[in-house]
């Protein structure tokens, strides 16, 4: 597998710091433990606590900057469900600033070093993008009854090719949830994995160890650039698919 | 050469599977490229389009993701 030793001097783990372990106490990992993946996620609720709770609990006129923070984020959140979902989305700005915000911290936390990114485990973004599909199938039944079915019949085409369309559709619209959910995991985990090879090829250069961590140092910054759109990218699509939910017509 | 062949085959497969990513490189850079080519034409409609670059980047990218989705199967699951 990609942690075994190569033998010649590198001594890469890439995958390592994606493993889930127990935090007290031995024995394996059960529903109940109190793992790593448990204590990150924890912070990042922390964390955003202390910037949305906390950090706004004055309620300055002039806002300090952990305010503004908060009320840019707020903002931004606002005026992409308006624009992308319309008027009627807003009714759900609540679960998607949640998703948004939730995502964005988790990502940033996970950049800090040792620590771990929780959104790097299919597992954590699969239950959020599963979420997310349920939310919008279930609002499209209960909104347009059986018209939501209209999302896949394409109207707009020929009538020979609608069947053959309409299998299309369905089948994306059902890998929905795979891809919303691997699109984040994968970048997270792949950007951690190679910072991690870069590490691995420092310590077995010597003197050309400079060349490696200067890549660290690029490939770091590329990352904070992916933990921030990744999280856009997350909200963005829920819009989108909430907006499918809302306005089925093709 | 010794080994077991179905790693191998794992291996290789894992290997073939990230030729996809290249697929999903060059669609997200025709994207990219081609709003920015937009966006230059008329930078006064460019801003409110953001939106819609993010959209058909994610869908772009999300058929790359499925190729290292397949890698990663291969090297843990299978």
């Amino acid at each position: 597998m990609a942690t075994e030793e190569a033998g010649n001097g590198f001594n890469i783990h890439p995958m390592d710091q994606f493993e889930i372990s127990n935090l007290f106490g031995d024995g394996g990992v059960h529903w109940y433990s109190f793992t790593n993946v448990t204590m990150w996620m924890g912070l990042a609720i922390v964390a955003v606590i202390l910037l949305l709770v906390v950090g706004t609990r004055k309620r300055a006129i002039v806002p300090s900057r952990t305010q503004s923070i908060a009320e840019m984020m707020y903002g931004f959140v606002y005026k992409m469900i308006e624009d992308i979902a319309g008027k009627e989305g807003l009714k759900f700005f609540p679960y998607i600033f949640t998703l948004f915000i939730f995502v964005l911290i988790s990502n940033f936390l996970g950049l800090l070093p040792m620590s771990f990114a929780t959104t790097s485990h299919i597992a954590v973004t699969a239950f959020l993008a599963m979420g997310v599909f349920l939310t919008v199938t279930i609002v499209g039944f209960y909104k347009n009854g059986m018209k939501f079915l209209g999302l896949f019949w394409v109207s707009s085409a020929p009538l020979a090719l609608r069947p053959v369309l309409a299998l299309i559709e369905l089948i994306s619209y059902f890998v929905r949830p795979v891809s919303h959910s691997i699109r984040l995991a994968g970048n997270v985990m792949a950007g951690h994995a190679v910072i991690k090879v870069f590490a691995g090829f420092a310590g077995a250069l010597g003197i050309w160890a400079a060349l490696p961590i200067l890549s660290i140092t690029a490939v770091y910054g590329l990352e904070v650039l992916v933990a921030g759109i990744q999280a856009y990218v997350f909200t963005i699509l829920t819009c989108v698919y909430l907006n499918d939910a809302l306005h089925p017509s093709h | 050469m010794e080994g077991n062949i179905a790693e191998l085959g794992q291996y290789i497969g894992a290997g073939l599977a990230c030729i996809g990513m290249g697929g999903a490189g060059i669609g997200v850079g025709t994207v990219a490229g081609n709003f920015l080519s937009g966006a230059l034409r008329n930078p006064a409609a460019a801003g409110a389009q953001t939106a819609t670059l993010f959209i058909g980047i994610a869908f772009a990218e999300a058929l790359g993701i499925f190729s290292f989705l397949v890698a990663l199967l291969l090297m843990f699951a299978v």
